[in-house]
């Protein structure tokens, strides 16, 4: 680039600004390699010099203790690699149900703010005032504590019809157990699935071509409905319920959601649904009204008008600070080690940590994975802002 | 300059972190002389090891044991400074020099005392064994009937695996619930979250004597695992080593000489006894090998007392907790306590 039309020849010197900027960039990597470097090799030879075991061989070990909540088949004699994966299963499913419900209920206060009706615009604002300044860990402590924990023991236990049962051992209810119309059963949702997508796409087809709208929700909810049921009838019952009871200390069969991960569920979704109302509320907000007297002038109704026009535009607003709602969420799961929920942190941060005493390995297999979810997470949204970003022609 | 600033952090971060963090035999001795305390890692709340009292001060066997090793170096019990832990924390704050030694009812088993950069001295402050505390409500006789039970129990401890090894071993099922607390574990059992709690039997007794109504509660009979509860110190370090786990084994033996906390200076001007005299520095130096004052059991013995005197303090008749010495009785007592002698 030096010899490019119009540039005077030069001699490589510090007094070029080209030339130094390159320098400093190279300087600068040089440093940041060789402090690496230097980090890496000072903690092989600490940790050699004191004989703590370095390396990643403990993961084969049997790791011998039990699990409160596993999704997948757990022994003691399993290993800690099974471990890891059981503690980063738990983080991932309250991830994921914290998610989705936080984003429901953040949107429907965030809205609920914004209503004209005095009462449920004043709840809203003291929902969003309350639950986002008490720090999370105190609102998990106090719905493990003072909630989940208050409850009866399971022998005088709530009981729901003999199906459902709230106690103290968290809630017990039926488990769905595969039985013989299952497989046809999945097969005929697939099917449900694809019929409702062909006729939206008939359906939108013929909107754009005469103007007839069609009821799109309720013939796709028929669909849903009818194509399964039809099938169970043919095939028999898709599964059976094996219902929970109570046996010598504790429900015995059925399935459990244990306290801790009620408990904390619950507090990451009040905590963070507070922070996403606000930013709906900002996002509907940031759409001038002049877009709704425009399109009421068009003629369409209010339902319309938020659907296809205010909430398109919001969501431009919306979604760069939902991301990092999110990544807050999958962080704050953490904080489950004050209740004992196993998870990432509690579990493998925590309990195989001190098993094996190999810190640095732990430490540093559980920041991988945290950087991991988030960025899966920050990706995902990239994506998806990305797609219902301003196109401009 | 900007780049010869930049240069200059880098290099200071470097020299920093590269000249802190070696361990070398002396050094711990020498770091703490300087610095005129010992830091001493204890538990995070247990009676009868280590608590605070209704004045701050921190009392138990375990603080003692501090005391102890601080009166061996300093001639002072006083001279040293806590650090309260819980399980999860103790052995890295160890590890990375954040205390010179951790007396926190921790069990001595091989792989913690090999492979993770730790020692145990040897000396045993409290031989104890896992047990179960039961709600006497369930009406629990025996761990046996516990088949389906819902256990609390503290998070990064051996009972987590020694539990699991005991229903393993009898064909029985459990849920555990582990927290990182002691006392977290407590509210859990008064809440009826688990149907027991376990850990190691001592620590049983000193749960139940917290909860709100301790009558409720029944310590089930089975000892379920051996757990030695000693000092740890940094490996690499045998001199520190040596001076740990010569205060306990002096302790020990002033206890089985008769010596006590009253009658220790009169004994080191006048006793009779070789044995107690080369104990005392009244007859050779052997306190110098440590690198210890030539008085250094007088000191200990005086300011915390013999094992017994110690034992009797913290966990014995008199308090709260009422612990049998048992296991922890001198060898020609009944018991296994019995220490290498001091010459």
């Amino acid at each position: 680039m030096q010899n490019s039309i119009g540039a005077p020849k030069q001699r490589l010197s510090l007094s070029d600004p080209r030339v130094r900027a390159w320098v400093f960039q190279i300087v600068t990597i040089v440093a940041v390699i060789s402090l690496g470097w230097f980090l890496f090799d000072n903690t092989q030879t600490n940790l050699e010099h004191r004989g703590i075991t370095s390396g990643f061989g403990f993961l084969e070990r049997s790791a011998g203790f039990g699990i409160a909540q596993h999704l997948i088949d757990y022994t003691e004699a399993d290993s800690y690699a099974r471990v890891f994966v059981i503690g980063l299963l738990n983080t991932l499913l309250v991830t994921f149900i914290g998610v989705i419900l936080a984003t429901i209920l953040g949107f429907i206060i965030g809205v609920a703010r914004l209503s004209k009706n005095w009462i449920i615009s004043k709840l809203a604002t003291v929902y969003v005032e309350v639950f986002r300044n008490i720090p999370p860990l105190l609102q998990i402590l106090f719905w493990y504590f003072a909630v989940f924990l208050t409850m009866p023991g399971p022998r005088a236990a709530h009981n729901f019809g003999d199906t459902f049962f709230v106690s103290s051992r968290g809630l017990n209810m039926p488990a769905a157990l595969v039985a013989e119309g299952f497989w046809p059963f999945v097969i005929s949702i697939v099917l449900a699935i694809v019929a409702i997508v062909l006729m939206t796409r008939w359906a939108n087809k013929r909107f754009e071509a005469t103007g007839e709208p069609f009821h799109k929700f309720w013939v796709g909810l028929a669909l849903f409905l009818v194509i399964p049921a039809l099938c169970a009838v043919i095939f028999g019952a898709p599964v059976h319920w094996e219902m929970p009871e109570l046996k010598g200390f504790n429900f015995v069969g059925g399935w459990v959601l244990i306290p801790e991960l009620l408990a904390l569920t619950l507090a990451l979704t009040v905590y963070t649904a507070a922070f996403i109302a606000e930013i709906v509320r900002s996002g509907i907000k940031s759409v001038s009204h002049g877009q709704t007297e425009a399109a009421h002038s068009l003629g369409l109704r209010n339902g319309p008008t938020l659907r296809k026009v205010i909430i398109p535009q919001a969501l431009r607003v919306i979604i760069p600070p939902l991301t990092s709602q999110y990544l807050n969420l999958a962080k704050n799961s953490s904080l489950a080690a004050g209740i004992g929920y196993p998870e990432m942190v509690s579990l493998f941060a925590g309990t195989v940590l001190n098993q094996t005493g190999q810190a640095i390995e732990v430490i540093a297999i559980t920041m991988s994975v945290y950087l991991a979810i988030s960025i899966s997470i920050s990706l995902l949204m990239n994506w998806y802002n990305k797609r219902i970003a301003l196109i401009e022609r | 300059m900007k780049l010869l600033k930049s240069t200059l952090a880098v290099v200071t971060a470097a020299a920093v972190l590269g000249v802190s963090g070696f361990a070398q035999a002396g050094a711990t001795l020498d770091a703490v002389q300087k610095k005129g305390f010992v830091q001493c890692g204890v538990s995070d709340g247990l009676p009868g090891f280590s608590v605070p009292d209704s004045t701050g001060k921190i009392v138990g066997i375990d603080a003692d044991f501090c005391r102890a090793v601080a009166a061996a170096v300093f001639g002072d019990a006083t001279k040293v400074k806590f650090s309260q832990l819980n399980a999860k924390e103790r052995f890295t704050a160890l590890q990375s020099g954040e205390i010179d030694m951790l007396s926190r009812n921790s069990t001595m088993t091989s792989s913690r005392d090999a492979g993770m950069g730790l020692k145990f001295p040897g000396f045993i402050t409290y031989y104890d064994g896992i047990g179960f505390l039961a709600n006497s409500k369930l009406g629990v006789k025996s761990a046996k009937e516990l088949d389906g039970a819902t256990i609390c129990i503290q998070a990064g401890t051996t009972t987590e695996l020694n539990v699991s090894d005991y229903f393993r071993a009898n064909g029985l099922k459990y849920t555990p619930i582990t927290f990182d607390t002691s006392d977290e574990s407590a509210k859990s059992l008064e809440s009826g979250r688990c149907d027991v709690l376990t850990s190691d039997k001592s620590q049983l007794f000193a749960q139940r004597s917290k909860l709100a109504s301790p009558k409720d509660y029944v310590v089930l009979p089975e000892t379920i695992s051996k757990e030695p509860l000693g000092p740890v110190v940094r490996n690499g370090d045998d001199e520190w080593l040596a001076i740990v786990r010569w205060t306990g084994f002096a302790m020990l033996n002033a206890e089985e000489a008769g010596v006590t906390s009253k009658n220790v200076e009169a004994e080191a001007k006048s006793t009779k006894n070789p044995d107690v005299a080369r104990m005392l520095g009244a007859d050779g130096e052997y306190g110098k090998d440590l690198k210890l004052p030539k008085d250094w059991v007088v000191q200990i013995v005086k300011q915390v007392g013999n094992y017994g005197e110690m034992f009797e303090r913290n966990l014995g008749k008199d308090t709260p907790l009422q612990i049998d010495r048992g296991l922890n009785a001198l060898w020609n007592a009944g018991g296994i306590q019995y220490a290498p002698p001091v010459r």
